[in-house]
């Protein structure tokens, strides 16, 4: 039998400033108190998107406080954050983890800046790796719009509203220290919160965690570029012919031109056929808010609010509700949403004739995307649907091999060009479909055929043996490399 | 026959417009040489068209090309440059008499000619003017060559030196006379542009109202409003129901040998098999097969 | 064989299309900045010569700044600035274009 810890007498002695006692004066502090040292993991959130004020202020004092050799785990990065260039030249950080580079750093290491190979993870693929032990978060640098002394903190309110803290959640969840960042001190206590307080460890207030202007970025404007609605009205045709397109059936859709408007078309003719969604997933936009306020669809699970719309519903209805990036898409959670996910529009910067898709690397080879919840949804809704023109200019989109999978082609269900449609020929009956209701249907080689015409056949691009990103599966597996460009 | 619903306007000098028309899928892309092109890009605007004309995604969808007057320096250049090209219809600006036709007929079929074509490019000439409405029956009719005629608005307006409306009382008489002109020598008749793109309620309601009166088609300057023209455009569900009722019941009376086909008790004729297959035709160019399946 | 004795110019800058100047020069010399340049670049000098050998040009300085036109835009744009700097460029021979 174990030996039983014998009871001891305590004096209760209750100060008021305990009761604040998690607030740190500084991030100094913070960090001190959460026994950072070299060699540990870091991580970020990008709730923020554009407009976060966090990682670059954080990693500054970091590198001033002299910290080498750290791993940082942004749960995505974007162009704000190209100040980390330097703290990769100083070695402060020597390896990365994150779902999308973009911009100078995107550039910076295509061309070799770190050593080790940044690991591309997919939103559901980072919570899989914290979970499986392989990404250990020592401290979780969290900023979030409003706390309270004692760390409940939400993003649906705040001069820095962001909406949903999906992916901050699991950081929340599995870092070993946990600090939190705000502008903004609530009343305890401030509930319902996405972080809770028994998650914090310490609170640091500062002058502001986002731009405002800039978090909303890219909001909600329906397009008038004809080749988007071209994309989208097609798109729309393909979801309605489907099989899948009956009252209760669910959806997730993106940002971009082409599939807001897929999402209005498609309000359109639920309405018409008076058909209403169960609920819509992921990354939500004002669009998705619209249909809800219109009843066409039930439920909004809110993984991450792209625009102001969806950040100001999160707060105010009760249908729209915040999950975490583990409810969201984790492969290996005990239940993931998009297990219950009927059709997923998705993007593609390539896409190859074995239906393989690129979200991360551009025509030059170039590191200036993400992964985001790209392979995850593809996965296991039942029809996914990627939407890109066939041509970008002179860029083909349609390749005969991606220059990097992040989704691979037995994923994808249909391909949707504004030059034709092209089926994964394991889908027969889809296939039959909308053959049926008049859509025509091409070989995807047709449509990779086509697109060589168009453009010419693109030049190889030149790199070395250096690998430079690796792209994580969803599962953990190693799916493909991206390898140093040459200048 | 040919379905000639939409005629997408490309100005030659847009690049961008030019490269990527032809995946909008209207019936007809019309380049455009004259009013939209400056001066100073007369030259550059033909080549480019004289290029596009002969690239393969134009190869599937039928073309024309808006010249200059040919009084004018460019209006034969554009023509020797277009004919080469294989343009298949030349739409003739301002045509208010016959002899314009016929000159722009012998200066295409010159250069035919010349080059050894033996592709009859065809025309269409642009009614534009009062002179040219009250033409419009003697137009119609005089030349083999000639396969529509369509109303050019904003001119004709200021002819009657009137101005145009949402409500297009200004362009009855013409609309009417343009229609029975191109009815009468059996060719096809096409209504102006609706310029205000932003309008889509007024588009809709023009256009039902064009369709009503009996146009073909209609020339559109946006590729947004092609959708909503051929939506227009496309026969309802009972027409569609009607004509897989009749198909249906001439290739059963066809199989079993049977002369006469009725359906509830109405005689069932070729024309009218006719009419029922080119029903199907449009449905399905309008993309409105099969939305009524049962899942 | 067709002289250039005076500079020419045609084009724009914007996405699609491209800028092409045209000057007399000793030889054939080809400058070129293009948005697709890592992709393209080779196929669009090989165009540019191409073109100048059908109209007989042996001596020319092409600047090119593409923002990724397609090939018969090139085309149409470097005929174009060269019709422009030819004295009889009005009538052109349309079997060399």
């Amino acid at each position: 039998m174990s030996e039983k810890k014998v009871y001891k007498k305590f004096i209760k002695d209750i100060q008021e400033e305990q009761r604040s006692e998690k607030i740190c004066q500084s991030i100094e502090e913070a960090i001190k108190k959460s026994g950072l040292k070299d060699g540990m993991t870091i991580s970020f959130h990008h709730a923020f998107r554009g407009g976060d004020k966090v990682l670059n202020l954080v990693m500054d004092i970091i590198a001033k406080m002299g910290f080498k050799d750290l791993t940082l785990a942004s749960s995505s990065l974007a162009s704000v954050h190209d100040e980390l260039i330097t703290h990769i030249k100083n070695k402060v950080v020597t390896n990365i983890y994150t779902s999308g580079l973009r911009s100078a750093l995107g550039e910076a290491i295509s061309y070799g800046l770190l050593d080790k190979p940044v690991q591309i993870h997919s939103h559901g693929g980072r919570v899989h790796l914290l979970q499986s032990g392989e990404l250990q978060i020592d401290v979780a640098f969290i900023g979030v719009p409003s706390i309270d002394r004692f760390g409940n903190a939400s993003g649906y309110k705040g001069r820095s509203r962001c909406g949903s803290l999906g992916y901050a959640m699991s950081d929340a969840q599995y870092a070993k220290y946990v600090i939190a960042l705000s502008e903004s001190l609530e009343p305890y206590p401030n509930m319902p919160a996405s972080i809770s307080q028994d998650q914090v460890d310490s609170i640091v207030l500062v002058e502001e965690v986002g731009d405002p202007s800039k978090i909303g970025e890219g909001a909600t404007r329906m397009t008038t570029n004809p080749k988007e609605l071209l994309l989208a009205r097609r798109t729309a045709r393909v979801i309605e012919h489907s099989g899948l397109f009956k009252n209760g059936y669910s959806l997730q859709t993106g940002t971009g031109g082409a599939s807001l408007a897929t999402t209005i078309f498609l309000s359109e003719r639920m309405e018409e056929k008076n058909i209403k969604a169960s609920f819509g997933l992921g990354g939500i936009t004002g669009t998705m808010v619209y249909m809800l306020k219109r009843g066409l669809i039930d439920k909004l699970l809110d993984v991450q609010s792209f625009d102001e719309f969806a950040a100001k519903s999160l707060g105010e209805n009760p249908n729209h509700i915040e999950i975490s990036a583990n409810e969201y898409a984790n492969p290996s959670s005990k239940g993931a949403a998009i297990k219950q996910l009927d059709v997923v529009v998705l993007s593609a910067l390539e896409i190859d004739i074995n239906f393989n898709v690129n979200v991360i690397t551009g025509s030059k080879g170039l590191l200036r995307g993400a992964s985001g919840g790209h392979s995850d949804t593809a996965a296991e809704a039942k029809l996914a649907i990627i939407v890109a023109p066939l041509t970008r200019g002179r860029i083909p989109t349609v390749r005969s091999r991606v220059n990097a999978i992040v989704t691979p082609g037995e994923s994808v269900d249909v391909y949707v060009s504004d030059q034709g449609i092209a089926v994964h020929p394991r889908n027969v009956e889809l296939k039959k479909r909308l053959i049926k209701a008049g859509l025509t249907i091409v070989d995807i080689e047709d449509l990779h055929k086509r697109a060589i015409a168009i453009c010419g056949q693109p030049q190889k691009i030149k790199h070395t043996d250096k690998v430079v990103a690796q792209i994580r599966y969803r599962d953990g597996s190693v799916i493909d490399e991206i390898k140093q460009l040459v200048k | 026959m040919r379905l000639r619903r939409s005629m997408l306007f490309v100005p030659g000098s847009n690049t961008s417009m030019v490269c990527n028309a032809f995946v909008y899928k209207p019936d007809t892309v019309m380049f455009d040489l004259e009013d939209s092109v400056a001066i100073s890009e007369k030259d550059s605007a033909r080549l480019m068209v004289f290029h596009a004309l002969q690239h393969f995604t134009y190869a599937d969808v039928e073309t024309a090309v808006r010249v200059n007057p040919l009084e004018s320096p460019y209006g034969l250049l554009d023509l020797e440059a277009v004919i080469r090209a294989g343009v298949d219809i030349v739409r003739l600006p301002k045509t208010d008499t016959v002899d314009d036709v016929l000159d722009m007929q012998n200066a295409i079929e010159k250069i035919e000619k010349e080059i050894g074509s033996k592709k009859e490019t065809k025309l269409l000439a642009a009614i534009e003017s009062a002179l040219g409405v009250v033409n419009a029956v003697d137009i119609a009719r005089c030349s083999k060559r000639l396969m529509g005629i369509a109303l050019g608005a904003e001119d004709f307006v200021r002819d009657l030196r009137t101005q145009r409306t949402k409500e297009g009382l200004e362009l009855s008489a013409a609309r009417s006379h343009i229609l029975l002109a191109a009815r009468a020598a059996k060719i096809n008749a096409f209504d102006s542009v609706f310029s205000d793109v932003k309008d889509k309620e007024g588009f809709i309601r023009e256009v039902t109202y064009i369709k009503g009166l009996g146009f073909d088609g209609k020339s559109l300057v946006n590729p947004n409003q092609i959708s909503t023209l051929h939506s227009i455009y496309a026969p309802t569900k009972q027409e569609i129901e009607w004509a897989l009722e009749v198909i249906e019941a001439s290739e059963h009376a066809k199989k079993h040998g049977l002369g006469v086909i009725s359906i509830d008790g109405k005689m069932v004729d070729a024309p009218i098999i006719a009419r029922a297959k080119s029903v199907i035709e449009l449905a399905k160019a309008s993309g409105v097969m099969g939305d009524d399946e049962d899942e | 064989m067709a002289d250039i004795t005076s500079c020419g110019h045609a084009g724009t800058l914007e996405s699609s299309d491209v800028l092409i100047h045209i000057e007399p020069s000793q030889d054939i010399e080809i400058n070129l900045i293009s948005s697709v340049e890592e992709l393209y670049g080779d196929d669009i000098k090989a165009l540019v010569l191409e073109v100048l050998e059908k109209m007989n040009i042996k001596a020319v300085k092409v600047d090119i700044n593409d923002k990724g036109a397609l090939d018969y835009v090139i085309k149409a744009r470097l005929q174009t600035a060269i019709l422009r700097a030819l004295e009889d460029g009005d009538k052109p021979d349309w079997s060399l274009l």
